[in-house]
């Protein structure tokens, strides 16, 4: 199993700005298994959508990025990512790993047909059309798309969640080996989000693909990740199967964060916001960065960071009080799992 | 206050008609009809809940339950005063000016609903100038200020000195809801007004806004494409959830009856789609299309049935009337809740293609 593909070390993203630094990627250790959906859940300004681009080291300028990044194709040497020079970037971003962002909108060129987008593709990374096109042909038709209306559509003429899907077919025209999404679904409807997760998970059987999936919608990712990771303040506080999260997650802020998510099978009062805050990116705090809004929080807390420790097997959480944390905040797993026994 | 609801929507239809085009300038006009004979009532305190997908004329039915569309054809009424009878002036009951400030609306984006080159103060102070001149600046701030403590922006007049690009998604939406309630409304129209926020901060938006409810008496169309969200502020509120398709309302009932016995095919695709975080509903989507049909060609009979797995010949000539549902009597547009509709005689549609989904979407 820990056959990983990717393996993130000391990972920090940094931007300096007029009220000093933020620090939006902190310590980031992280291991990304070969053909798994991998899920990265936060709220919005957590930092989620940098470690994502600093896993292709795409993070734009001023931004400068430390630590680590090893890439290891299926076959040859491993690779550094972060010491690629841009044109060996040029090749490794699309060939080997390929990115889908939220606004499929704004990735096509409003004046080029989708034909040409695959064409240009093909192209600059010397494919054979004729093949390749064939292929995109293909592709299309895996996402429920008709190929010949949409290659001669513009942009435009398609909804949003044709083109979405237009863009998961570009994203494959190179067979990459992993494709990093950040929130590829937001803008789009609950149906269509639902069957464009369906749709993922078969690709992703049929190409052997690793997904690294990034979003704040925690039901959606659950039906479609092998192992989660939640990130708060830009830091990864828990990662584990996504059956350890819901039914033991360790951290308060996890237990929180599933307790404040709508859910059609929970009674409504069980539901609850979570209290405070998110932090300000610029703010350095001190020990746990949970620790103003976590009701566990004591001295220790708010002097020591905690470190990552091993909860089971592949489960890893940073918290001091995990032990406390079930009777502390209650998630409907608790019970969901004490009626399996 | 009388008996009649705070807003009826009687047979109301709304159409738009597109332009020729430049190469055929006499051609026919596309009409598309985005809302299609509804007819809703909301009453005092009353959460009613909107759903569907994107296109399917839930904003536009909301526009036109607050008075800002005019309906092609049918009516709309306040406390049964017809709108747009009102608003074309002469000696109606209830005057415009009473009817205007007393239906609200938040957007979904509060970023854009806010100028961005004003104080929050600023944006805030216009809507109370505009309808009750009588107040002074230290009442009108009086009142800005409360309200800003009570939904948690505190201290207010830091807040209030702000700029909408010092705030947060969640506070700029707070500022646009105090915005709403200042001129006390009977019903806001609320928007996807938490589809913006993160997930983790929606319950928080939804309680805050049934706190206000309470201590308002105003009622809220709530309209979001998430059933999730919309059982949350109904069932908390005891309201009703309404599911809207291609222009029309094709069911309506209380959480109960929505969530627990959906009859209309499309509601428990709705449901499939709304994920749960516990609980294996792994099967395939209930649904034979993935894409809406294109509104300006109509599917013939029911408008569902390209879409529908439960499709038979009959539903593709015959539009289905509003039938109550076998158990509870709540009103569906399908002919399945009628358990002895000659539907169930006809013959099941012959799918195009062998897989559950196909590449549907008749566009142009």
């Amino acid at each position: 199993m820990s056959d990983p593909i990717f393996e993130v070390r000391n990972l920090n993203v940094s931007f300096a700005g007029s009220r000093g630094t933020s620090r939006v990627v902190r310590d980031v250790d992280l291991d990304v298994y070969r053909e798994e959906t991998l899920g990265i859940v936060g709220e919005s300004g957590s930092g989620k959508s940098m470690l994502a681009s600093a896993l292709l080291n795409a993070v734009v300028e001023p931004g400068t990025t430390t630590g680590t990044v090893t890439y290891r194709p299926p076959d040859g040497p491993a690779v550094s990512v972060l010491e690629l020079s841009e044109q060996e970037l040029r090749r490794f971003r699309w060939e080997e790993i390929a990115m889908v962002f939220q606004g499929a909108m704004s990735s096509f060129n409003p004046v080029m047909r989708i034909r040409r987008h695959f064409r240009e593709t093909l192209q600059d990374h010397n494919r054979n059309i004729e093949a390749g096109l064939e292929r995109a042909e293909s592709l299309l038709e895996s996402v429920y798309l008709d190929p010949d209306r949409v290659l001669d559509a513009y942009p435009h003429e398609l909804s949003g969640g044709m083109k979405q899907r237009a863009l998961i077919a570009l994203s494959l025209l190179l067979e990459p080996q992993v494709i990093v999404m950040d929130e590829p679904t937001a803008a789009l409807d609950l149906l269509m989000q639902r069957s464009i997760v369906s749709l993922l998970e078969e690709l992703q059987a049929t190409h052997d693909l690793t997904i690294v999936f990034i979003t704040h919608d925690l039901p959606l990712l659950t039906k479609l990740a092998d192992r989660l990771t939640v990130m708060y303040a830009f830091q990864l506080i828990e990662t584990a199967p996504v059956d350890a999260i819901l039914y033991d997650a360790a951290h308060p802020y996890t237990r929180a964060l599933l307790s404040a998510t709508p859910d059609l099978d929970v009674a409504v009062d069980e539901m609850h916001a979570i209290d405070g805050t998110k932090p300000d990116p610029v703010a350095e705090i001190d020990g746990c960065s949970y620790h103003p809004r976590c009701p566990l929080a004591n001295e220790q807390c708010v002097r020591t960071d905690p470190p990552s420790t091993s909860h089971s097997e592949q489960h890893t959480a940073s918290c001091f009080h995990y032990e406390q944390a079930p009777a502390a905040v209650p998630i409907r797993g608790d019970d969901l799992a004490e009626a399996d026994r | 206050m009388s008996n009649e609801p705070v807003v009826a929507l009687k047979n109301a239809t709304v159409e738009f008609k597109t332009e020729g085009s430049l190469l055929n300038p006499f051609g026919d006009p596309d009409v598309v009809r985005a809302v299609n004979d509804v007819s809703l009532e909301i009453g005092d305190r009353e959460i009613v809940t909107l759903i569907g997908e994107s296109g399917c004329g839930k904003s536009t039915l909301g526009r036109t339950a607050i008075g800002v569309q005019q309906p092609s054809s049918g009516s709309v009424s306040y406390r049964g005063q017809d709108i747009w009878a009102a608003r074309s002036g002469g000696g109606t009951e209830i005057s415009y000016s009473e009817i205007r400030p007393a239906l609200q609306m938040i957007h979904q984006d509060p970023g854009s609903a806010l100028n961005p080159n004003q104080r929050i103060v600023t944006s805030l102070s216009l809507p109370l100038r505009r309808w009750q001149p009588e107040l002074s600046r230290p009442e009108r701030m009086e009142r800005i200020h409360a309200l800003f403590e009570r939904v948690g922006m505190q201290p207010a007049a830091d807040f209030l000195n702000r700029y909408p690009h010092q705030l947060s998604g969640g506070e700029k939406q707070r500022a646009v809801l105090v915005r709403s309630l200042l001129l006390n409304p009977d019903l806001i129209l609320a928007d996807e007004a938490i589809s913006a926020l993160d997930v983790s901060l929606r319950v928080e938006m939804m309680d805050l806004m049934l706190e206000l409810q309470a201590l308002f008496d105003t009622s809220y169309l709530f309209i979001s494409h998430d059933l999730s969200n919309a059982r949350y502020i109904a069932e908390k509120s005891g309201g009703r959830i309404a599911v809207m398709y291609l222009g029309r309302i094709v069911e309506v009932g209380t959480v109960d009856e929505i969530i627990n016995n959906p009859q209309h095919p499309y509601t428990k695709a709705l449901r499939w789609a709304t994920p749960n975080l516990y609980g294996d509903d792994e099967e395939q989507p209930p649904i034979r299309t993935i894409d809406v049909p294109d509104p300006t060609a109509l599917p013939t009979g029911c408008n569902f049935h390209p879409r529908c797995p439960n499709a038979r010949e009959f539903c593709v000539n015959q539009s289905p009337p509003e039938i109550e549902a076998n158990d509870d009597g709540h009103p569906c547009r399908c002919f399945r809740a009628d358990e002895d509709h000659e539907y169930w005689d006809s013959p099941p549609v012959s799918s195009d293609s062998d897989d559950t989904l196909s590449a549907g979407g008749d566009h142009q």
